[in-house]
């Protein structure tokens, strides 16, 4: 089976265990470029595996994962590494900017990992800052902003390296409905101005609302309810 | 949605023609389907039977008649009645798509299937308005919302149904 | 009432400790582990006095006081022993020869029945080395058959190397010190040492510097956790619990784990106790019998440890205000103010100042004063710290991610980084001081020996009447023994008993009577007298040609050969050089054919050694000889200096101490260390999920140690230097800072924090791998 043609990230045949816990059996997956996908699933499908597996984090046990054509394991664990640092972008649903950190060095983060000059970095961040409406927090903390604001530094640290792809696990799990769809309007918004795909794991329908296409994983299957139909 | 009861509402703020009050219905709350102008005609003159409005006066000109109604006292006691009155909860107790999953299991179809198509098709509406919404105004978003709580109400139900096909097929079958 | 409320709420909080789940029992272990280190380590120093007298008791009670007697005549109640020590490679073998010479001889402690002639009862430990391979050459050096064990009260330390070996005809060869007629072991009328005050000084101070760094351990332990345990009080205060409520919660909390700690630091204690009796640190090993704790010391550790915890906990909550909500800390917590941390170490200054000077014209220190002083001093290392760090740590910016990570998160948290490195720091600083204070005064307790080592490297004393050209050829026959000086010595007198004038005779070929002088001419006959001695007024009255002297001259109630012997009519002059040992000898002499016959057997025999040193074992090899040729023939290895002895237990306590306590807080860094990690474990799989170097995560943590233990090795340095400087000035020694040893303390400090960093590498990768992103 070769992956979809055009399509920038391709999974097909993922299999993945923890211990005895079957998490993948056999999942597959596709996105395009500039495309926002949502993964869609109870508690337990196995959805954040799926996105582990696809960004490179966790090696799935079999199976074949192709990014912009090239096949995922056949890469060392650094190289998968550079590729998040370069090429992915990553949004959780907490627990995820670094407390010492002000927003401002949280943005900057990725591009300071990827050697940019602190100056530069924070002049970028800035900037991505200010798209995602979060500019007036740059000196501030972590701990000193609200849930929604954090999510919306996170969003801003995911995209400021303009990655191809954007991971976003739960972006909106730990917000109101109102923050959630500002984040993802805002999340979206920036996609789609930088042609970036979007793999987005929600169980929220009104979130998956704001893709261009669902997938639906159930016992480590999924499917792809486009193509089905 | 009663709309001798909007039409009182937006009488309340002063007299109006019925082409204007249709305009006005229109723009407030007749996104999906405005009104026709018979229907505001008749229901004006319902209106007027019970007494709840009264004719302020006619215009005669080129066109048509037109008359300008005006809220009566007994009109406004009503709309004050109507609005502190709560809707009735409304159980989907009847479902067709209820209807459609038994069936689909008494005659050993695949429901997960009907359940899965209908999720498309449910989450393609509601990109429909999620997309809409991000467009248009406030009044435009808090439609869009209460249709996008509505549908995510059903998916939620389809979520579930999904999950415990296995016990309604072993319920409806046996 | 209210006793009963406060009562409810400690035990409530004690409970807490023990049902916090997996995490719970975690943070509790850890508390306890820590506690019970210091409270161990605590015991152990109570105990240490006592085995140090214990050990004093049993050498006591063994000492066979072979110097400084009267002679005894023989009887049914005597023995003759003979102190034959012998030292085996880096250690010593107490070696004794006896002859028992009546059915009442005195039988030393340890043994049931005296060896008989040609069998020996040796140490557990002696056993061992003589049957492993290891000591294959002593084993020639003790040709005798071993028929028992000597008994744990024989013995000062389970690791002693000793042995009690029978003999025949040791009456004959009785000449005190070495060999002597006892009828008793143990010293009767024993007369303390006088303590030297500088001395006692010494040991207060190991004293302090010891026992702080552990209380500063134990301080940091029982806040083992904080953060989790503020966020249950703050879940207590949202169901109605008040501020006091939860502080004494709290409280109880440490409480539980102070308590269990005093449980594991008796365990603790109890298998270390065990153990020092198969562990030799440093030459010195104890029986656990000697490690008991005094009663009231311990009950002492027993208070005071719970105590300390539970007011630690509640000095810790005093910056925090526990809402219902949370728990809130001063967003920006008050600037650390320097003036009243300063002071602590200034008051420590004040407190020595007055001393300066005592050390060497009276003597005498106020052991208040000393303790206090150092003590404030140390403590104003910890109070310092903190001060120190946060204000340069505020000014560290540019950097690498690593750097910005770790200089942010100490930052915002500089108090808990020095808290981590104030014991390392206060060990160091006490360290220093008591280095400088050692090699100050080292001068003083160390003979700066004058032997030249690059003519011989050992030194055999033979007995009286061992015939010496005989020894020198056995000892020339050793391999790795390059060359062999034999020397005899003996002295000259003007009449038979008591002279009133005396002088020195030297008898050795011509070979070696060039080692003491330069020699116009030499052939074997001659006779020189020495011009150029130190201090020999007699020789030139003394010796003149034709006078009859004697040789071997009788003191008092001594009887000597008192062999008379007449000046030659050529007598040849010699110019006196320095020996081996580095003196300039006077008197005169003799080549061995002008030695009178009747003569020989009273001059004493001196073999130098020139040895090639690349030859392993060489010294074994010749201290065998030496026993060959007799065994009460003494080696010695000649080193540069000789130390005291006593001097150099003290240092050995110091380095024993100081082992424990570095030991002691890695272990403690690597637990505050593993907890920071864990707690930040989601955030760490997040960071490496999108892309973060494991590298600059590693990094970072190295930075965040190597950050505030470079400012505290500093600060260390620089109070352990002014410490070490005034004690100096008190114990009357001029002032030299030991830059070595300043050196290696602060490169044990850092070598600490590099093996700690190295060792939670491995949990921090584990804790990095994307299962921390699972949520449960």
């Amino acid at each position: 089976m070769t992956p979809p043609p055009g399509s920038l990230l391709a999974a097909q045949d993922l299999r993945k265990a923890y211990g005895p816990t079957v998490a993948l059996d056999g999942a597959e997956f596709s996105v395009h470029p500039g495309e926002i996908v949502a993964v869609m699933g109870p508690s337990g499908s196995g959805k954040s595996t799926l996105l582990h597996c696809l960004a490179g984090i966790v090696p799935p046990d079999s199976g074949s994962i192709t990014y912009n054509g090239r096949e995922m394991a056949g890469m060392s664990d650094a190289e998968r590494s550079l590729l998040r640092r370069t090429e992915f972008g990553f949004v959780f649903q907490f627990g995820q900017l670094v407390p010492e950190l002000t927003c401002a060095e949280n943005v900057a983060l990725p591009l300071r990992l990827n050697g940019t000059s602190r100056k530069e970095a924070e002049r970028t961040a800035l900037s991505w800052m200010a798209r995602l409406e979060v500019d007036d927090l740059a000196g501030k903390r972590p701990g000193e902003i609200s849930g929604g604001q954090g999510q919306r530094v996170a969003v801003a640290r995911a995209l400021v390296t303009s990655p191809r792809v954007l991971f976003a696990d739960e972006p909106t799990g730990a917000l109101d409905s109102l923050n959630g769809e500002r984040v993802m309007e805002l999340l979206t918004e920036a996609a789609r101005s930088t042609n970036a795909a979007v793999v987005l794991v929600t169980h929220e329908a009104r979130v998956a609302a704001y893709s261009d296409r669902e997938i639906v994983v159930r016992d480590g299957k999924s499917r792809d309810m486009e193509r089905s139909v | 949605m009663s709309i001798g009861h909007t039409l009182l509402g937006l009488l309340e703020s002063g007299p109006r023609h019925g082409y204007d009050l249709k305009r006005a219905f229109d723009e407030k709350f007749g996104h999906d389907r405005p009104l026709h102008y018979g229907q505001v005609y008749s229901t004006m003159s319902r209106l007027l039977k019970n007494g709840l409005v009264e004719v302020d006066g006619v215009e005669t000109g080129g066109g048509p008649e037109r008359k300008r109604y005006a809220i009566t006292e007994a009109g406004i006691t009503d709309v004050q009645r109507w609005l502190a009155t709560p809707e009735k909860p409304e159980p989907y107790l009847q479902s067709t798509l209820y209807t459609k999953v038994v069936l689909a299991l008494l005659t050993h179809r695949d429901a997960a299937d009907i359940l899965d198509t209908q999720r498309a098709e449910h989450l393609r509406m509601m990109r429909i308005l999620t997309d809409r919404k991000r467009k248009g105004d406030l009044a435009d978003q808090l439609i869009c919302d209460h249709a996008l709580f509505h549908l995510e109400a059903d998916l939620r139900w389809l979520e579930l149904t999904a999950a415990r096909l296995g016990k309604l097929a072993e319920v409806v079958t046996k | 009432m209210k006793a009963r409320q406060w009562w409810r709420d400690l035990a409530m909080g004690a409970r807490f400790a023990f049902t916090g789940g997996r995490e719970g029992w975690v943070r509790l272990l850890l508390t306890a582990v820590g506690v019970g280190l210091g409270v161990a380590l605590l015991l152990l120093t109570t105990a240490l006095p006592g085995a140090l007298a214990a050990r004093h008791d049993r050498e006591n009670a063994r000492a066979d006081h072979t110097y400084n007697q009267e002679k005894k005549p023989k009887g049914d109640n005597t023995l003759v022993i003979a102190d034959i020590d012998t030292p085996f490679r880096s250690k010593d073998v107490r070696g004794r020869v006896m002859e028992p010479e009546g059915a009442r001889a005195p039988l030393p402690p340890g043994l049931e029945r005296f060896p008989r002639p040609g069998e020996m009862m040796v140490s557990p430990a002696l056993k061992t080395l003589l049957a492993s391979d290891e000591g294959r050459l002593l084993r020639e050096r003790l040709p005798y058959r071993i028929v028992g064990t000597i008994g744990e009260n024989g013995l000062v330390g389970s690791h002693e190397l000793a042995y009690y070996a029978g003999a025949e005809g040791l009456a004959a060869k009785i000449s005190p010190p070495n060999v002597a007629r006892i009828d008793s072991f143990g010293d009767p009328n024993l007369t303390p040492e006088k303590s030297d005050p500088v001395l006692i000084l010494l040991m207060l101070v190991v004293f302090v510097v010891l026992l702080m760094p552990v209380g500063v351990f134990i301080a940091a332990a029982v806040r083992f956790g904080g953060e989790r345990r503020d966020r249950r009080l703050a879940a207590l205060r949202l169901v109605g619990s008040d501020g006091g409520m939860t502080r004494r919660i709290a409280a109880g909390e440490a409480l539980a784990g102070a308590v269990l700690g005093l449980a594991f630091g008796t365990v603790f204690f109890l298998i270390g106790r065990e153990a020092a009796g198969s562990a030799e640190v440093f030459g010195i090993s104890v029986f656990p019998g000697y490690l008991n704790p005094s009663p009231g010391l311990a009950l002492l550790v027993a208070v005071a440890v719970p105590a300390a915890a539970v007011l630690v906990t509640l000095f810790a909550l005093r910056g925090v205000v526990i809402e219902p909500l949370g728990v809130v800390r001063t967003a920006k917590p008050a600037r650390r103010r320097l003036w009243w941390r300063l002071l602590l170490p200034l008051g420590g200054l004040a407190m020595l100042y007055p001393m300066v000077g005592q050390g060497r014209t009276n003597g005498d220190f106020n052991e208040y004063l000393v303790v206090g002083g150092v003590l404030l001093l140390l403590v104003g290392v910890t109070a310092l710290l903190p001060w120190v760090v946060e204000a340069v740590v505020a000014r560290l910016n540019s950097g690498g991610v690593a750097w910005q990570l770790a200089v942010r998160r100490l930052q915002l948290s500089s108090g808990t980084a020095a808290r981590m490195v104030n014991g390392i720091a206060v060990a160091v600083a006490g360290a220093i001081a008591l280095q400088m204070l050692f090699s100050g005064v080292e001068a003083d307790y160390t003979k700066q020996s004058r032997n030249d080592l690059s003519r011989a490297q050992m030194q055999v004393n033979l007995p009286d009447g061992v015939p010496i050209g005989a020894a020198a050829r056995k000892f020339s026959a050793v391999q790795g023994v390059r060359k062999v000086t034999a020397l005899s010595s003996g002295d000259l007198g003007d009449k038979r008993k008591d002279p009133a004038m005396s002088s020195e005779l030297s008898v050795g070929d011509c070979a070696a009577l060039r080692e003491l002088a330069t020699l116009p001419s030499c052939r074997d006959g001659d006779v020189f007298t020495l011009r150029g001695a130190e201090y020999d007024t007699d020789t030139p009255k003394l010796v003149k040609p034709g006078r009859t002297l004697y040789l071997a001259p009788s003191y008092g109630d001594e009887r000597n050969a008192e062999v008379a012997w007449t000046v030659p009519g050529t007598l040849k002059q010699a110019r006196s050089i320095k020996d081996p040992t580095g003196v300039m000898r006077g008197g005169i002499l003799m080549t061995p054919r002008a030695l009178p016959g009747r003569a020989a057997a009273s001059v004493r025999g001196q073999v130098y050694l020139s040895l090639d040193q690349s030859v392993p074992d060489v010294r074994e090899y010749v201290r065998n000889t030496a026993a060959r040729v007799d065994l009460r023939a003494d080696t010695m290895v000649w080193a540069a200096s000789e130390q005291s002895r006593r001097f150099t237990s003290i240092r050995t306590g110091l380095f024993v101490g100081a082992s424990c306590v570095l030991a002691l807080i890695g272990a403690s860094l690597l637990v505050s260390q593993l907890e920071q990690l864990r707690e930040r474990k989601k955030l760490l799989s997040s960071l490496v999920a999108f892309g973060t170097r494991r590298r600059t995560l590693s990094l970072s943590v190295l930075w965040q140690t190597a950050i505030p233990i470079a400012l505290g090795l500093v600060l260390a340095s620089a109070v352990g230097l002014t410490l070490g400087a005034i004690l100096l000035k008190m114990s009357g020694a001029s002032v030299t800072v030991d830059w070595a040893s300043v050196l290696t303390m602060t490169g044990i400090g850092a070598g600490v924090v590099l093996l700690v960093t190295v060792l939670s590498l491995p949990p921090l990768l584990r804790l990095m791998r994307p299962d921390g992103l699972r949520t449960e």
